[in-house]
């Protein structure tokens, strides 16, 4: 198990290096105008101009300035280029948002599916599994900022049932926090659950037609007994594995559609702004920010999986 | 609960395939493409939800008659005082709010916030819509493909360049990996076309979509090429490439056809969020995507602005996706429900 | 002579499918008596698998139909409510399948399987108890270590084992009856020998009746004591092992015979397949199923021949063959052996 933990860490080092480094080499290829420029601001001299380029490094070479870069994230010490706040300070701001978004969003999400898509499977071919598979279709169907939008309109603004917008922070209020998060969390959870259980549901139809579930109704088990046992616990395996990819995503800045409308000011919105004004340190931090969640997840992932199926297990 | 629906069937395939007629006679049986064609048609709902497609398609496609004939209106015409048309008496009130719809012939759905007629905006913005998920759709299928063969046919360094860069690309939120992209695109825009040009989001999103496609495909040429009948067609002398091409491709062909739809429809519902975001189609052209924006940007008033574009984008994607289902259903030689009254 | 534990008696299945109906077992009746072997052997298609899913009731949905019946031990194994039948399946009735590899659960324990298995028709055991009976079975079959194999997972043992795994989960509650469907067509030949040795201990031991389900001629000389031969979804000839090697009835076992390979043939001889294809079901022929590929076809073959003894002296054997006694005996000689002649050698 050591052995395992200390091999990820190694590929997690391995990966923010890599993407850290394609990133930034990425951004300076782009002309986006002179950063020392658009620090000084419009006003400024020549000689403020160069002076800042001389400060910030922006005459070194690139294997320079990206160590320094490096060195300033790491320590906190990392600024905007174009709004001048420090980055890990606003990441920091907006992560509780994320984090709340994503982890209540990803309960109900992973819950309803599996709910879902079981009834789904269970009723194949019969009514019910035909308005689940329309109210799963039209689910992903539905951009996540216009059902929003809707929402906020006619359960927000038409009978004030919750608030328009915004993130409360949980410390402070939690029931603000929570009747500000139900909206978001539906929106969000709309889209995956439309997903998740389309896949849950053409899982469990495969593995039903499984010899070893021919075997289990054989030893006299009842068809309850059957799908709980044996064909839900083999039908899930492949869906942890797309609920830790997403969910990493997610807090990476994957909601952003749901964070702007909302206005929760979480990672999403800062990512995008940044990545629309081409804000290179932000985006480095974003990014890292999500490569570390997925290396993490993947390892979770992957330990999970060696959980639930002992097929896998010598490689952990 | 019973979930016998299957263990019935499966020996039914077994015996409807065992054999035509009397026995002594090779049966001219019908091939994997016929079946599957019989039974879509099989499949009404996909059906029907097709052909509510191709309706909001010749639709969007007769904008300039509808415009011309029925609203008397163009797209862009400003008409916020209301002049010669059936806004009563204006169409943007005194306080900025846009009247609503009038089921009249002129303003149907009513005006935006520029008093534009919102039907015949959203016709011409459907034009739009549809015509960069058609081609983010084209670029995407014919780079995923050529990707995907290459790289799990060749295998070695190639492979392994390939889909590094595919797992790179795949990694990234597809939303932001389009915000990138599409904003700095639409600023500099691509090779010959300005920044401002429709198809800088069509290639975008035609970019961001490639993995998804080419990962699969990859993978099932990865399976096919261990099978027998490659090994066969080496053995007759055949080149490599003429393998890729008469062999691998046509076993592609059925994975290829699913993957259209589905593509086709997140297409669009990225092109309307990376407008809304900004990085998609720029103004003052119109999509989905831009007037569902500008119906948000001026929430809580005049919502009709929003749900219109809104519910034509749901009602388009969710068309594809129901007929895309359908094709799935259709295509696969594993179906495991098919119960037959 | 005691009742027969099953008493199948003309059985029918359709399945309503896309293209129309199936008739994949149509018109089959046959008893296994306590400690009696029955084979039912035929092709691919010839209905003996749907026989015996059936008999476990696992062929039941919404798109079959069956008529007829089966009784064992007092229930119409055909019209039974679920209830009843799930407590005999596993329990009464117990079934092995064909392919060890993909019949166990791999995320669980064999003992664990193993273990369900005995619980769930007797909750008051404890899962001590059934552990440790879990070992026993285990031992029985042959596994060795099977006090720490038991808690190993189905993908630690080989195909033989997982079968051998098989066999002692089905013996889990003492069934009355034994249904193995190919119990060794997955396997290879050394392997086959020894499950085939488990099978033949287990008649000695338990008095239980087993039906073998199978393709394989040189199985069925090994263990069989009566054979049931399918053709069709019908049965087309049934008696006694040496009944059916010695004495074959119906030119469709005459070609099953002529086609084994056999040590002491000839190897000059060309191998004797039978000419042509299984007949779809959907639309069968009309009378004798196996009139197309019957090189003695004649105009009465459109008749469908009942299944009746047509031997004087042996009210058992069954066959379902419009042609007279003599001339059966003389057209099934092919050379010194008995095959099936194919059309061009048949003088009319």
């Amino acid at each position: 198990m050591t052995r395992f933990i200390v091999r990820r860490l190694i590929a997690m080092i391995g990966v923010m290096f890599v993407i850290s480094l394609l990133t930034f080499l990425l951004f300076e290829s782009i002309p986006n105008g002179d950063p020392a420029r658009r620090l000084a601001g419009r006003l400024a001299t020549a000689n403020e101009i160069a002076f800042i380029r001389k400060e910030y490094g922006f005459d070194q070479p690139i294997y320079v300035q990206y160590a320094r870069m490096m060195k300033n994230i790491f320590t906190g010490q990392v600024y905007s280029y174009y709004q001048g706040f420090n980055v890990v300070d606003e990441v920091k701001l907006g992560l509780p948002a994320t984090l709340s978004l994503a982890i209540g969003a990803g309960i109900i999400w992973l819950f309803t599916s599996i709910v879902v898509g079981t009834l789904a499977a269970v009723k194949a071919g019969k009514n019910t599994d035909r308005l689940l598979t329309v109210l799963s279709m039209v689910g992903v169907s539905f951009p996540p900022f216009f059902l929003g939008a809707i929402l906020i309109y006619y359960l927000g603004y038409k009978l004030n049932w919750f608030p328009l917008g915004g993130y409360v922070k949980l410390t402070s209020d939690p029931w603000q926090w929570f009747v500000h998060m139900v909206l978001p969390w539906f929106t969000l959870s709309v889209l995956f659950i439309g997903f998740y259980s389309r896949v849950l549901r053409s899982t469990i139809l495969d593995t039903i037609n499984e010899d070893y579930v021919r075997t289990a109704r054989a030893k006299g088990l009842s068809e309850n007994q059957t799908l709980r046992r044996h064909v839900l616990r083999n039908s899930l395996i492949p869906i942890i594995t797309l609920f830790g990819l997403d969910f990493a995503q997610v807090i990476g800045g994957g909601a952003i559609l749901t964070e702007s409308i909302f206005n929760l000011h979480g990672i999403g919105q800062l990512a995008a702004d940044a990545i629309g004004r081409l804000d290179i340190t932000v985006i480095l931090v974003v990014v890292l920010l999500t490569a570390f969640f997925v290396v993490a997840l993947a390892a979770v992932v992957d330990i999970l999986y060696a959980f639930l199926d002992p097929r896998i297990r010598i490689a952990v | 609960m019973t979930a016998t629906a299957s263990t019935g069937t499966e020996f039914s395939d077994e015996f409807a395939s065992a054999g035509f007629g009397e026995g002594d006679q090779v049966p001219a049986g019908l091939g994997p493409w016929r079946l599957a064609w019989r039974r879509l048609r099989r499949n009404k709902t996909a059906l029907f939800f097709g052909g509510v497609f191709i309706l909001i398609l010749v639709l969007c496609l007769l904008a300039p008659v509808y415009s011309h004939s029925v609203a008397h209106i163009s797209p862009a015409a400003e008409n916020i005082a209301g002049q010669g048309n059936n806004c009563p008496p204006t169409c943007v009130s005194v306080t900025g709010i846009p009247i609503g719809p009038t089921w009249t012939s002129s303003y149907f759905f009513g005006a935006d916030r520029n008093g534009r007629d919102v039907a015949v905006r959203l016709l011409y913005g459907g034009r739009n819509s549809l015509e960069i998920g058609f081609v983010a759709t084209l670029i995407t299928m014919f780079f995923a493909i050529i990707l995907g063969v290459l790289s799990g046919y060749f295998r070695g360094i190639l492979d392994g360049v390939i889909n590094r860069a595919l797992d790179v690309i795949w990694a990234f939120p597809a939303v932001l990996l389009g915000v990138a992209l599409g904003a700095t695109l639409a600023v500099s825009g691509i090779l010959f076309l300005h920044g401002t040009s429709l198809l800088v989001p069509a290639v975008v999103i035609g970019i961001v979509y490639i993995p998804y496609v080419a990962k699969p495909i990859r993978g099932q040429v990865l399976v096919l090429r261990e099978r027998e009948f490659i090994d066969a067609a080496r053995q007759q002398g055949l080149s490599s490439w003429r393998i890729m091409f008469t062999e691998v491709m046509p076993n592609l062909a059925s994975t290829i056809i699913v993957f259209v739809p589905l593509i086709l429809a997140n297409a669009i519902l990225l092109e309307a969020a990376l407008t809304y975001l900004g990085a998609g189609v720029q103004p003052p052209n119109p999509s989905w995507g831009t007037m569902i924006s500008d119906g948000i940007a001026q929430l809580p008033a005049a919502f009709h602005d929003v749900l219109v574009p809104g519910i034509m984008l749901v009602l388009t994607v969710l068309s594809i996706n129901i007929f895309g289902d359908g094709l799935r259903d259709a295509l696969d030689p594993r179906a495991k429900v098919r119960i037959a009254r | 002579m005691s009742d027969p534990l099953l008493e199948v008696d003309d059985l029918r299945v359709q399945f309503h499918t896309e293209d129309g109906v199936v008739r994949a077992v149509d018109g089959v009746s046959f008893t296994v008596d306590q400690g009696e072997v029955v084979a039912i052997v035929g092709e691919s298609g010839s209905g003996k698998t749907v026989t015996a899913m059936t008999l476990m009731g696992l062929t039941r949905g919404p798109n079959a139909n069956f008529e007829g019946s089966a009784k064992f031990d007092g229930t119409d194994l055909v019209t039974a409510p679920e209830d009843e039948l799930r407590q005999i399946r596993g329990a009464g009735i117990a079934m092995v399948f064909q392919d060890p590899m993909s019949s166990l659960d791999p995320v669980y324990k064999i003992g664990k399987q193993i273990v369900e298995q005995i619980r769930v028709h007797n909750k008051n055991i404890s899962k001590a108890q059934a552990h440790d009976r879990a070992i026993e079975l285990l031992e029985r079959v042959g596994i060795p270590r099977a006090t720490e194999r038991v808690d190993a997972y189905p993908h630690e043992f080989s195909g033989g084992m997982r079968q051998r795994v098989m066999i002692a989960m089905a013996l889990s509650n003492d069934p009355k009856l034994l249904i193995a469907d190919e119990p060794t067509t997955a396997l290879d030949v050394t392997i086959q020998a020894q499950i085939l040795d488990e099978v033949r201990q287990l008649r000695r031991q338990q008095e239980s009746g087993i039906i073998l389900v199978t393709h394989d001629l040189g199985v069925v000389a090994d263990i069989a004591d009566r054979v049931v031969v399918m053709y069709a979804g019908r049965v087309v000839e049934q008696g006694t092992l040496d009944e059916i090697f010695y004495d074959p009835q119906h030119p469709y076992t005459w070609g099953l015979l002529g086609s084994i390979t056999r040590v002491d043939r000839d190897r000059s001889q060309r191998l004797l397949a039978i000419p042509g294809m299984p007949p779809s079901l959907l639309r069968p022929p009309e009378g004798c199923h196996f009139r197309p590929r019957c090189p003695f076809a004649f105009e009465k073959c459109t008749e469908v021949p009942p299944l009746t003894a047509r031997l004087p002296d042996t009210a058992d054997h069954l066959d379902r063959c419009w042609l007279e006694v003599p001339q059966k005996r003389e057209l099934r000689k092919r050379g010194d052996q008995i095959g099936l002649r194919t059309k061009e050698t048949v003088i009319s």
